[in-house]
Parts: structure tokens; C-alpha cells; sequence
């Protein structure tokens, strides 16, 4: 891979007490290029997710082992800010969840979180973010309406101008287009593709032909394992693996 | 779900051997008239060629429907991936067919009644070939497959015979130029007959293996 190395997971096992939810998986994510992980659900893949911006830290009697590097970092290292790595790896949900705010609020929110108040700035930033999330020309009239108004697809890339706005290195998303309609579902992975070249975007999703369709390198895990990960092309035209050519042709079970 | 698209590929594969039969029987009628200087088998040949046109375009439907409905992937990819090559190779070996009857005719019709080039053995090779290109189909046998590809080189080979041969005699016998060029040319039909023949078998690699094996190697990696 002749990318630059974003991320670099290694060995890492995460326990929800004493389940094993996911073992011994290194992966590596790099830098403009979107990875998809695929696989049945209960497969550990949000598990995993969550454990890249120590999302799961809150969830009680859970445990991680091994390393997760961000540019060669470990990101589980005790002097780590929680707050300061997750302004550099944002998230985007599954479900729309914008603030009951206005537009405008809900993407300066991040900002004014992470303790910004030039008003300038933030107006600048707001703008760039709804540009970048590609929302920018459908509420320009409207950012200081209630964001509750917008339809579905606008909230979600409106989640996504919020997560942009603190400028991240990675995005994480978790199925964000699985509530959506085909049109919206089209935008947000338009929307991928755009990004991609300014941000490491690691996504979860359900929707196989929207792994092929967004990612560069596609992972597929199985009972807490990564089974296999390859180029995107290349694991939907010939998996090296049976159990992967299984689940991602419909015959599992 | 995906049951319902293994339904739908099995029965991709009933319609293209249904295809492949009557294909290698048009084959084997052409070889016979070949033999036989035969008109009237030249002639069912070339009556009946519709039929095999309208089931390749049937099984290209299919195949069309199935890409846009199931969206297959991986193995199954590949698999109405080849199934559409082989369709192609099919017809176009059913074309080959009617190019040798229509040479038949013309030999038949001649009044020069020597043979000068005997092409049993030449027409036998290409036949196995197509008939063990859709055993290897069927059975998904790799190294059927690939001992097609070696058959190749030997059809080839006695081509080149032809030509020599046929070349010789057109100067011994100017007079009989147009009977020779009719019987040169049913080496070129019998050759891409077998060339036809090697594609299914690189279509079969590929659908084992996801390799492209064209034009003497694996492109891939």
C-alpha cells in the first residue's frame, strides 16, 4: 500500500466483561482512503469501531487489550486526552441526531465545545463545514432554523458538517445511510467520495453494495474475528477466504 | 434471498448447456458434411442457425436480468460473468458451423472431386475441444480447462499444414483455384471454431479461479 499509514490497530481484544467481543484483530486504515467493515450483525464490527475513538470507554466492566496507534500514537495510552482525540477522529450514527438547535448552532457546536468564540471564525467555519458536507446550497437561506425541520438525509449530512467542523483527521461512521432513502443514501456516498481525499473515513454498513460502491479496502468480520480484508474490488470479484465468499454471496447459515 | 439467486443461476446454467448441446450437435453435423461432401446436411446446418441465435439472446437476457435485480457478487459474479463469454463463444462456434456448410455447398456443387487435404483429424481436435470445454463447465475441472488450451497449439499446427498443402496444389492446378480457396477456408472455420473452444476454457479458469488467463498469461497480480 503506498498510502500513508493513518491508523494501526494491533492485536487488540475488547471484552464486555467476560465476553470476548472481539479478538486478536490488526488492522491498518490509511490516509485518504475509505475502509468498510462488513460482516452479519453481532460480528464485533461497531464494537470495533467504537473501540478506534475510545467510544466504549464508558460502557461499564468493558476491557481492551493491544494497541491502537493514530500516527503511531497509541490512542489507549493514559496521558491521552479523551476529548482532544475525538476532536481529531469525529463519528457519524447511525440514525440522524442533530442538537434542537438551529442549523447554525449545530455545526458551531463542536467549536464552541472546544472553546472557540471568534464569531468570524466560527461563521467561517460553519459555512466551509455545510459547503463540505455538500448541505451548504439547500439551507444557506435557513441556517438559523431549527435543524429539526430538515428531511432525513439533510440531518444526516448536517451531522456530518457538525463532525467536520472541528477539522478530524478520521471520520468514523456507523451505517450512516441505513436510515435513508436511495436519493439520500446516493448524496452521502457522493459525499464519501469527496471527503475521502481530505480525511481516513472508516465505515460500518450492512448495505454490501454500498461497501463496494464507497471503499477502497473492504474488512469482513465474523464472531469477533477479522476474517479478511482486502482490496475493495478484488474481495467482491475473488475472496480469498470460503467463509467470506459465503457471507458476502447470501449463503451463510 | 439468496437462495432465490441460486434458483435463478441454476437455471443460467440448464439454458447454456441446453445452448451448448445443440451447438456441439451443429458441430458435429458440419464435420460430418465435411466427410461426406454432404449438401443437404450443409443446408440443415445453415436452415436451423436461428435457432441457436435466438437462445444466446434469451440467455443474454437472463443474465441481464439477474446482474440488475440480484446484484451478485464474488462467485456468482463470475459465474454469470462467464456464462455470458461462453454464450458469445457458443454462438459464434454455431456461426463457424454455418461457415463450413456453406463451404461444403460449394465443394459438393464442384466439379473437382479429389481431396486434397484431409481434415478428420483437425475437425476431430476441435470437436473434443468444445465438447471438454462445457465438460469442464459442468464440472468446474481446472485441468480439463487448461489441457484445452495446450489442444490449441495442435489445431493450429494442422492450419498451417492446410495452408501449405492447399498452397502447393493451387500452383499445380490454377485452374481449380476457386474448389481450393473454399476448401483453405474451412481450416480458418475449423481454427476459430477451436479458438472459440479455448475462450470457455479461459472462461472457466476464470470462473474457478478469477484469473484471466487471455492472450497466454494470468493479467492479474
Amino acid at each position: 500500500m503506498d498510502a500513508d499509514l493513518k491508523m494501526s490497530v494491533k492485536q487488540l481484544n475488547f471484552f464486555y466483561d467476560k465476553f470476548k467481543a472481539l479478538e486478536n484483530i490488526s488492522l491498518d486504515f490509511y490516509a485518504g482512503h475509505v475502509t468498510a467493515l462488513i460482516g452479519p450483525s453481532g460480528c464485533g464490527k461497531s464494537t470495533f469501531l467504537r473501540c478506534l475513538n475510545r467510544m466504549n470507554d464508558l460502557i461499564p466492566k468493558s476491557r481492551v487489550e493491544g494497541k491502537i496507534l493514530l500516527d503511531n500514537e497509541d490512542i489507549y495510552d493514559c496521558a491521552v486526552n479523551v476529548a482532544t482525540l475525538r476532536s481529531r477522529i469525529g463519528m457519524v450514527f447511525q440514525k440522524p441526531n442533530p442538537f434542537p438547535k438551529t442549523i447554525f448552532e449545530n455545526v458551531a457546536y463542536g467549536l464552541r465545545v472546544n472553546g472557540i468564540k471568534d464569531k468570524t471564525l466560527i461563521a467561517d467555519r460553519v459555512t466551509e463545514s455545510l459547503n463540505q458536507a455538500a448541505l451548504w446550497d439547500e439551507v444557506k437561506d435557513r441556517i438559523y432554523d431549527s435543524a429539526l425541520e430538515l428531511s432525513g438525509g439533510q440531518q444526516q449530512r448536517l451531522c456530518i458538517a457538525r463532525a467536520l467542523a472541528i477539522k478530524p483527521e478520521v471520520i468514523l461512521m456507523d451505517e450512516p445511510a441505513s436510515a435513508l432513502d436511495p436519493i439520500a443514501t446516493q448524496k452521502i456516498e457522493e459525499l464519501i467520495h469527496q471527503l475521502k481525499k481530505m480525511f481516513t473515513i472508516i465505515i460500518v454498513t450492512h448495505n454490501m453494495q454500498q461497501a463496494a460502491r464507497v471503499s477502497d479496502i473492504t474488512a469482513f468480520f465474523y464472531m469477533g474475528k477479522l476474517i479478511e480484508t482486502d482490496k475493495t474490488d478484488t474481495l467482491f470479484t475473488r475472496p480469498k477466504l470460503k467463509q467470506t465468499e459465503d457471507y458476502i454471496t447470501g449463503r451463510f447459515g | 434471498m439468496a437462495r432465490f439467486l441460486q434458483k435463478e443461476l441454476e437455471k443460467m446454467k440448464k439454458m447454456i448447456l441446453s445452448l451448448g448441446t445443440i451447438v456441439e450437435e451443429r458441430v458435429h453435423m458440419a464435420i460430418k458434411a465435411i466427410e461426406t461432401k454432404n449438401a443437404d446436411i450443409a443446408a440443415r446446418i445453415i436452415q436451423s442457425d436461428h435457432e441457436i441465435d435466438e437462445m444466446e439472446v434469451e440467455v443474454e437476457e437472463e443474465c441481464l436480468k439477474i446482474l440488475a435485480l440480484h446484484q451478485p457478487v464474488a462467485v456468482d459474479l463470475r459465474f454469470l460473468i462467464a456464462v455470458i463469454k461462453i454464450n458469445n463463444d457458443l454462438e459464434r462456434i454455431g456461426d463457424q458451423a454455418v461457415n463450413i456448410a456453406e463451404r461444403v455447398d460449394i465443394l459438393a456443387k464442384s466439379k473437382v472431386h479429389d481431396v486434397f487435404f484431409d481434415y478428420s483429424q483437425m475437425a476431430q481436435k476441435a470437436e473434443t475441444m468444445l465438447k471438454n470445454s462445457l465438460d469442464a463447465f459442468v464440472n468446474l475441472d481446472i485441468d480439463l480447462a487448461f489441457e484445452i488450451l495446450a489442444m490449441d497449439d495442435e489445431v493450429d499446427n494442422i492450419k498451417h499444414e492446410a495452408y501449405d498443402l492447399i498452397k502447393e496444389e493451387m500452383k499445380k492446378q490454377p485452374d481449380c483455384i476457386g474448389y481450393l480457396i473454399n476448401l483453405l477456408l474451412i481450416s480458418r472455420h475449423l481454427e476459430r471454431l477451436a479458438d472459440h473452444a479455448t475462450n470457455i476454457a479461459e472462461e472457466v479458469i476464470y470462473l474457478i479461479e478469477g484469473d484471466i488467463v487471455r492472450h497466454g498469461k494470468a493479467l492479474t497480480d
